[in-house]
């Protein structure tokens, strides 16, 4: 499965441009995503993640500005442009009628491969989702984390040269995560261009060589992800659970707080060392307290907001 | 056209059972006080009807409510469209796939017509490409239907509305010409009547008359759901 390509730039964007009901949902994205890159994009509910992914693959049309990818413009190549690119929809559309196999089959079919090279391929990419054994099932027989692993072998069929990924992992244990990370670095390995969407700042944080925090259809941020926690917040986090206003007040005195944040009952103090507060909790009685690094979940409820989405 | 995936579809549990019992209950039953039905036995007369519905039924029901599920339930046309296909061709693939099973009914209860002596001669052979035609043609208005569904509900309106009254109507249960001519003149513009008027004659050893009339009507409707079809659901799937 090795990967050719002689674009720098796989997917390119100018003023990228949508609205439902005159409500921007994509608004006015420029965007450039090198080939080879593991690109994550993060964002809360409706902030347009899902909308620019179907946008790339024609589900979406433009309502202005520009797209191209793999140097073909969208909307006028999208099958041309699709027979080059996999997709691993947020909802399952495995066929249930059909076995694991069938699937693989019927997918491969639609990108007009021959019966001999999808018999080929279909062993490979069985053994590449560890999904050997179950050649024959039913898609009703099969785990949350196997169906997961076939729609992945499915999106790799056609031998794409970019994978799109909506949000891969939802709804999944631990243990299929950590397996379907494997096979997504495997990919990245070797060679292949992949862009996520996801709600979890772990999954972004270890993948991507590059995370994208949108909201309201735009970048908000755009980074590696260590680079985004060194660049976009205070080092360290301060949570206070549970307290009353007094001591609230007594650690807000620390001069080295940059940002304070209060969301129910959790404070959330945020600096470089936070030395004085930290003193004043260890004298205190009050224990329900945790003093940790910044990461990646802090950058994106500073860009985005505590409140919820719906 | 990339419809191969299509054929291999889900398995073939034709609703063939209906419309035995009607060709058998009615056909015995109604048949002894009817007698003879424009020089032919009343079975005989019901036989071709029944093809002819059986047709319909088969297409309607596969561009509904299996159409419907892969469409919306299943997502299967989404995953489809995630590959080089297009909406056009999904489509056409459901058209084609309905009518194949139009095809597949038809074939049966014509085995079962000739074991009972229905059918007068070979040219009942032709009975297949126009029940294909008719089923490219329900199958597409089946598909229009679905283009504008929210729920399986929905369907009942366009059977109930359309569909049974069209079958009651049409010349499949008796001759059109007892009816009031403002009735003859509304079931001759829907296109089941169309397709019992060739099928008919072909069965019972009868001569075909305004073959290029009654194909038209089929054809003609059907392009014209088939295209507006393609085009709602290009909307409903690609916004």
């Amino acid at each position: 499965m090795t990967v050719v390509n002689s674009e720098e730039f796989i997917v390119q964007t100018k003023q990228l441009y949508k609205a439902y009901n005159g409500l921007p949902v994509v608004n006015r994205l420029n965007l450039n995503i090198e080939t080879g890159c593991f690109c994550g994009i993060l964002g809360p509910n409706g902030a347009g993640k899902t909308t620019t992914l179907r946008m790339l693959i024609g589900h979406c049309p433009i309502d202005a500005g520009e797209l191209s990818i793999l140097g073909l413009s969208m909307p006028e190549n999208a099958s041309l442009i699709r027979e080059n690119v996999g997709v691993v929809p947020q909802m399952d559309n495995l066929d249930p009628d059909f076995t694991v196999q069938e699937n693989l089959y019927v997918y491969g079919r639609f990108f007009g491969l021959s019966k001999a090279v999808l018999k080929q391929r279909i062993v490979e990419l069985l053994e590449f989702a560890s999904l050997e054994d179950k050649a024959a099932c039913k898609i009703s027989e099969l785990s949350g984390g196997m169906r997961r692993r076939l729609t992945l072998a499915r999106a790799l069929i056609n031998k794409p040269k970019l994978l799109i990924l909506d949000e891969p992992t939802t709804g999944l244990d631990p243990q299929a995560r950590q397996a379907i990370w494997q096979k997504l670095r495997e990919l990245k390995k070797q060679g292949l261009t992949l862009i996520l969407t996801t709600h979890y700042m772990e999954e972004a944080e270890r993948l991507c060589d590059r995370v994208m925090v949108m909201d309201h259809g735009s970048i908000m941020a755009d980074a590696p992800p260590k680079q985004l926690i060194r660049d976009e917040i205070e080092t360290h986090v301060l949570e206070v659970h549970a307290t009353d206003t007094v001591l609230i007040e007594q650690l807000k005195k620390d001069s080295s707080i940059k940002r304070f944040e209060q969301s129910g009952d959790i404070s959330f103090f945020y600096g470089d060392k936070l030395k004085h507060a930290l003193d004043i909790l260890e004298q205190g009685t009050h224990d329900d307290y945790l003093y940790r690094p910044a990461n990646l979940e802090d950058v994106f409820i500073k860009l985005t907001g505590r409140d919820l989405r719906e | 056209m990339r419809v191969w995936g299509k054929l291999a579809g889900p398995s073939l549990i034709g609703n063939f059972g209906e419309p035995f019992l009607y060709l058998l209950v009615l056909g015995y039953g109604l048949g002894q006080f009817v007698g003879e039905v424009q020089g032919m036995s009343y079975m005989a007369f019901l036989a071709s009807g029944v093809i002819c519905t059986s047709a319909v039924n088969s297409a309607s029901f596969e561009g509904m409510y299996s159409a419907y599920t892969r469409m919306d339930v299943q997502q299967t046309w989404l995953g489809m469209l995630s590959t080089p296909v297009n909406v056009a061709e999904v489509v056409f693939g459901e058209v084609l796939w309905a009518a194949t099973k139009s095809l597949i009914s038809v074939s049966a209860i014509l085995i079962v017509a000739t074991a009972l002596g229905l059918i007068a001669d070979a040219w009942a052979l032709f009975i297949l490409p126009i029940a294909f035609i008719t089923g490219l043609c329900f199958a597409s208005l089946a598909l229009l239907v679905t283009s504008r569904a929210k729920s399986y509900d929905f369907f009942l309106y366009y059977t109930t509305l359309v569909i049974t009254p069209m079958v009651l109507l049409s010349g499949v249960f008796f001759p059109i010409d007892s009816l009031p001519s403002i009735v003859q003149v509304l079931a001759k513009s829907l296109p089941l009547y169309h397709a019992i008027s060739l099928v008919r004659p072909l069965m019972t050893g009868g001569e075909v008359t305004q073959i290029v009339l009654h194909l038209s009507v089929l054809i003609v409707f059907g392009l014209i759901a088939g295209l507006l079809a393609s085009q709602r659901i290009q909307k409903r799937l690609i916004k």
